[in-house]
Formats: C-alpha cells, structure tokens, sequence
C-alpha cells in the first residue's frame, strides 16, 4: 500500500518526545515544512515537491533579554488559522511563536518557573490553533493558555487560562474535518488518560469530560466530533467528543503510542509507538447510525528505532513522514 | 525536563561501574581483601548520607562533563587507581549499558525495577559490612518513597530526560555486539516479538460497540510482530523478584569488557553539544557539584604500597594506545584527577570547594567568577 521513499536528512537526530514531527503543506509554492525537536533546538526543513531542493534551520530556545539559557524544548507545531500561520514551541521556559518559515519571532510568553526546582517539572507541551483566531498551549500543571492571535503582528494576547486538568497536559487537538457543522472544536489531554472537549469563543466552554484510566493519553485527533486517542498502554480509543460514547477500542501497539493523525480527506489514521511500527488505519463514521468502522490497512517497521512523531504529508493521506529518537532523518512513504 | 531524574541516573551508572570494577578486579587477580576494601569503600562514599541529600533534591540533569567529574572521584574514592583512558573506557561502559536498560524497559517504570536490580548486587557485594548496609537499606526507603507514588506519565518523563542525556551515544560493546543486542552501527537491537509490558495487551484487536456499550463486533489484524502475553509484575519493595533481567550483572571473568571506537566518528556530525562551557549557567552547576563532592569524601591512602592501578584493557600497551587514537569528539573534557598528580589536584579541588562556600551567593561580577573557576578546573 504504501513505499519508502528517499528519506531527508536532518541536522541532528530527534528526541524522545510524544508527537516529534510537525509539517506544513504550502500549495502555492510547492514546499512541505517539516520540524523536529532536538533536545534544545528545533530543525526545520523547507523540502521543494520535485524532490531536488531543500534548506535547513535551526531554532533555539532562548528568551529575549536573556544572555543564554538551556531549556529543553518539549514541542514544535504549525497552527494554521485562516488568516496565517505560526510555529509555536514550547519549552521549559515558556512559549515561543514564530512566523511558519522560523524567520522572526513574534511572541514570547514565560511560564512562571520557581528560583529553585521543584518536584514538579515545569513545561509546555500540548499546541494547537483553534477556530478563527486561538492558539492554544498545554502546560505541565494542567492548565492550557489560549492565545488570541490578530491576523497580522505581534500584538497576540493571553485571552483566557483554563483550568481544568490536574495532572499535566500532553497534547491538544482540533477538529480537523473543516466541517463547520461540529459543535466540538477542541480536545485536550492528560498524563491521567483524561480528556476534555471544548467548543472555543471568547470564553471557552467544557462540553464534556472523560475519565482516563490512570494511563497517559500521549496523542489524540478530532475528526468529525470524533476523538481518537493513543495510550501508553498501546491502546486506541475512538470516542464520540460530545457524549463521551466509546465506539471501540484497539490493542494497537506493543509499546507506548507516540504520534496519532488523521488525514481528514480520506479519514486515513497513522498511528506511531515505541514498538518500531506505524500503522495505517481506515475510519468510516456513518452519522445515521452513530457508528463507526475501523479496518487495519497496513504496517510499516523502521527497524530498531522508537518511533517518535508520524504526520501525514496532506489531507489525503497519500505521503506520511516518520522520525524517531536518535535517528537524524525523516523517512517518507507515499502511496504506491 | 523532569527534576527527579539524578538519583536514578546516578545509582544506576555507579551500578553498572561497581560491576565492572568487580569484574577487572577479579581478572587481574588482586588479593581478594584488597578488592574487597576498593568495593566497600566506593559503595560507602557512593551512598554517604549527605551526598545522597544533595542527589535527591528536585534539580536537573547534570551534564555530562559534569557527571564524569562524580563518577572520576567515586571511582577514585579508595586505594584503586585508574589511568584516564582506562576511566573513559569505565565511563564509555557504565553509559551504553544504562543507556540498553533504558531503552529497552518495556514500561517507563521499569526503570525503577532495573533500579532495584542494581540496588540489590550492591547490597549482595557488602552483605558482610553491617555498616555500609545499612546505609543501602535507608537508600531503598528513599527510592521507594520518591518513585512509588510517580505516575506513569512522570516515569516517562523521566525516561525522556535520561534519554536526551544518552542521545547520539553509539559506542560500540564488546560484550553487546556479541549477544546480539547491539549492532555493528553501535544502535541497540530493538525486538519486535517477546512479552508485552505488564499492562498492555498483545496488539491485533479491533473492538467495536453499540451507542449502549455492547460489543458489537471484532477483528483481528496482523501486528507485524511475534508477541506473546506480559510477565507477572516486578517488586517494587525492599526485597522481591524484579522479573526483568535488566540491570542484573552482565559481566563475568569470563567476558571481557571492551569497547570499539573505530567508526563512531562517522557519528561526530550529528554530535549536538547541549551544555556547551563557557556559559554562565554552568556556574551554579559547579555550585551543585561542589556541594556534592564536599560529600564525597576520599579515603586517605595511608599506606602507599597498598595503592594499586586498575587496567579496563587486555594490556598497558592497549591502554597507551587507547589514549592517544581517542576521537575528539569522545573526549568528555573533564577534570583528570590522574595518579600521580592526586595529591595536588585534591588540593586545588578542596581550595576551589573552600572558595565557593566562603564566597557563597550570587553578585553581578559573579559570572566572570564561574569562568575563572572553570579554566581552573579545565587547568587542572
């Protein structure tokens, strides 16, 4: 079903981080961004679609105003809004949100890190654009910052603080179909299992919770009111966002699932673990029935390596990226 | 990344370095009291009460030049010597065979049962010293009140943190490239068949259910693998089976220890510095290690003659060689507190430590200190 392709390489290898791998299609001029975290630093690649150009960068975790720093960084992702797009990334310092090519920086917020450490480790992780103008971000205390993004400059804003979770935030989801029929726009959740679906606005609203079981949900994707969720256990849920009605449940992977995507087009799912393997799943949602159909299409195993971030390249499915911890490539497959 | 990380990393590099030093010692035949003395006096200083203080407190990860410098004294704490590029080959060892437990820990609390694995050989080689064991012991109720209560989440956290610690480390083991677990590319072998971790379940089911929870149907699917169901779980308490084999002595007279450098340089590209000096920031680390070497106190060689070198290769000659075809890029840039020059650098050390605790806290020009501190140190 699917081929490797020529893989990319990248200047340093990634890091063992739950959903290692952010890309970003630019149509109009034939290029797809990739970014994977490296410890301290981001690396992004500009790859030209005919294959034959690619430009490298390197962005670092420094705050302004401050001589140096070693933060780690815990997360890059593109957020597309309709009007632009950032890179966002987070660390363990705060929040930095870049024009999507990593040129300037156009907004730095700092987490409030105590003198000295404490046995809470303090972090953001958890990014995604939602509805028109937010941009949210997870932190390591449960708490996810919404920022209000104008559509051009720097003037962004921290718009509201929802505190919900206890237990720190691992990833943020929203709906992805471009349908605007669904009530549910965003998802987030915990190291606990738990999730929260939210419907954005000026004040963000809880439209429901469900109960994790004591396991981390490493990634998770909304589709078509749709949450699928990945757990350290190697299971995936597929829940119904409003209702919190589980529609079924995969023993998907030996290890802990790292990366979850859904290509909203087609309703392909890639799924990615410690176990060395990605897989590729089908999902058919029938609304009159409220039922949903999961078929298992194929596997792929990058040998010996913990697999780390897996992306589709486009809203078909038809390309999917893959990295994984220590490996300084990008390995591509596409549709034969 | 996660603050609790050092204890695990510490107690379980200096587990894997008592196994080995076991292991050369026993191969280059020393008198058993003698080997008997280097292994207490390690482990006392390894677990010194006020040393363990400093360890368990909520901080980062040190870097690595910093960690080797710990590892340099612990290992210097007795009668034992060690020429530097037997003590890099030690380091080299200690780090990849961490670095395999970590990896391959079915979960991330694992890491804590390898902990364990690690606790209980250092318990077994002092048994017969009431005294330094019962330092063991009081080590134990710490690591159980600390992790036992962490979720999963927080364990692989913490797995993460150790992981970027061990990121682009490919050096090649003897012992590794043997059994099969390493390739010839230095990159660990990563099964896909065996038990799943406790917890999980063999991958292959597709569950579906009705809107009122029943299940409505199932299908099986390929998993690519050859798995079979997860082992009993592993004790977390003093005494107990741990099930997992990771952390258990590996080494035996029999196996030697040896390390491949060649094609590692291939590596040097990808080689990302993350705690570059000079930097300020690596001041307050020399704080930290101050405060933690003034725990660690070295035994005084009473005796000269009782003092003996330790080689970590086959012969002097290999040793030699080894120190000089060392790729630069290995090279852990570190304090050598070499032999002959013990008793001086011990000197410098305790007057910098002197200095550190009489000046104490930080002043606007204290930046350009840490930078003289450092070329001290790199002078040393």
């Amino acid at each position: 079903m699917y081929h490797k392709e020529k893989s990319i390489q990248i200047k340093n290898s990634a890091s063992s981080l739950y959903n290692n791998l952010s890309v970003q299609r630019i149509a109009p001029r034939h290029l797809t961004y990739f970014t994977v975290v490296h410890a301290n630093v981001v690396n992004m690649v500009s790859a030209s679609w005919d294959g034959l150009n690619y430009s490298h960068r390197q962005l670092q975790s420094k705050e302004p105003n401050v001589a140096t720093s070693t933060s780690l960084i815990m997360q890059a992702a593109f957020c597309v809004l309709p009007s632009r797009d950032l890179l966002v990334v987070t660390s363990q310092k705060g929040i930095q949100m870049y024009e999507s090519d990593g040129s300037i920086m156009v907004y730095w917020h700092a987490l409030d890190t105590p003198e000295t450490p404490t046995a809470q480790a303090i972090f953001g992780r958890g990014i995604s654009a939602v509805g028109q103008n937010y941009i949210c971000v997870g932190v390591s205390s449960g708490s996810i910052l919404v920022f209000d993004v104008p559509s051009k400059g720097s003037n962004i804003t921290l718009s509201e603080v929802l505190e919900e979770h206890n237990e720190s935030i691992t990833d943020l989801a929203s709906e992805c179909s471009g349908s605007q029929e669904c009530i549910a726009d965003l998802v987030s959740a915990d190291d606990g299992g738990n999730l929260y679906v939210w419907k954005s606005g000026e004040e963000f609203q809880i439209l429901n919770k469900i109960a994790g079981f004591d396991m981390t949900c490493s990634s998770v994707k909304l589709w078509k009111g749709t949450v699928v969720a990945g757990y350290g256990t190697g299971q995936i849920r597929i829940y119904e966002a409003v209702t919190g009605i589980l529609h079924a449940e995969i023993t998907a992977h030996a290890r802990w699932i790292y990366s979850l995507d859904i290509a909203p087009f087609s309703g392909l799912l890639l799924s990615a673990a410690e176990d060395s393997l990605v897989r590729v799943w089908h999902l058919t949602l029938t609304p009159e029935t409220n039922s949903v159909e999961v078929a298992h299409l194929h596997n792929e195993c990058v040998t010996d390596t913990q697999i780390c971030g897996a992306k589709f390249c486009d809203g078909d499915g038809y390309a999917f990226a893959v990295t994984g911890y220590d490996l300084s490539e990008i390995i591509r497959y596409t549709q034969t | 990344m996660s603050s609790s990380t050092l204890p695990l990393l510490f107690i379980n590099l200096g587990g894997e370095m008592l196994y080995i030093l076991d292991q050369r010692l026993r191969a280059q035949n020393i008198p058993a009291d003698k080997a008997k003395k280097v292994m207490n006096d390690i482990i006392t200083t390894m677990f010194n009460k006020k040393f363990l203080e400093e360890l368990f407190k909520p901080q980062e990860l040190y870097s690595k030049k910093a960690l080797r410098t710990v590892f340099d004294r612990l290992a210097h704490a007795s009668i034992m010597r060690l020429n530097q590029a037997s003590m890099d080959k030690l380091y080299d060892l200690m780090t990849m065979a961490f670095k395999y437990q970590v990896l391959l820990c079915p979960r991330p609390k694992d890491i804590l049962l390898v902990s364990f694995n690690h606790m209980d050989a250092i318990k077994d080689f002092v048994k017969d010293t009431p005294s330094i064991l019962s330092q063991v012991d009081e080590t134990y109720q710490q690591l159980i009140e600390m992790y036992t209560p962490l979720s999963s989440g927080e364990f692989q956290l913490i797995r993460q943190t150790l992981l970027i610690f061990f990121q682009d480390m490919h050096i090649r083991v003897s012992i590794f490239l043997k059994d099969k677990v390493q390739n010839s590319n230095g990159r660990f072998v990563l099964p896909t068949s065996g038990p799943v971790p406790y917890g999980t379940q063999v991958p292959g089911l597709i569950r579906v259910f009705s809107c009122a929870g029943e299940e409505v149907s199932r299908l099986q699917f390929t998993n690519g693998g050859n798995y079979t169901a997860a082992l009993r779980e592993g004790s977390f308490e003093i005494f107990g089976d741990r099930v997992t084999k990771l952390g258990t002595n590996m080494y035996s007279v029999s196996r030697p220890v040896e390390t491949h450098m060649s094609g590692t340089s291939k590596n040097s590209a990808q080689h990302t510095k993350v705690n570059t000096a000079p930097n300020p920031l690596a001041k307050e680390e020399l704080n930290l290690l101050a405060k933690l070497m003034g725990g660690l106190e070295v035994q005084k060689t009473g005796n000269a003659d009782s003092g003996f070198r330790v080689n970590l290769f086959a012969t002097d000659e290999e040793e030699q060689e080894a120190l000089i075809s060392r790729p630069d890029e290995l090279s852990y840039g570190v304090i050598n507190i070499q032999a002959t020059k013990d008793q001086q650098a011990n000197a410098e050390l305790a007057k910098i430590m002197g200095e550190f605790t009489e000046s104490g806290d930080q002043s606007p020009c204290s930046s350009s200190k840490g930078d003289d501190l450092l070329a001290m140190m790199d002078g040393l």
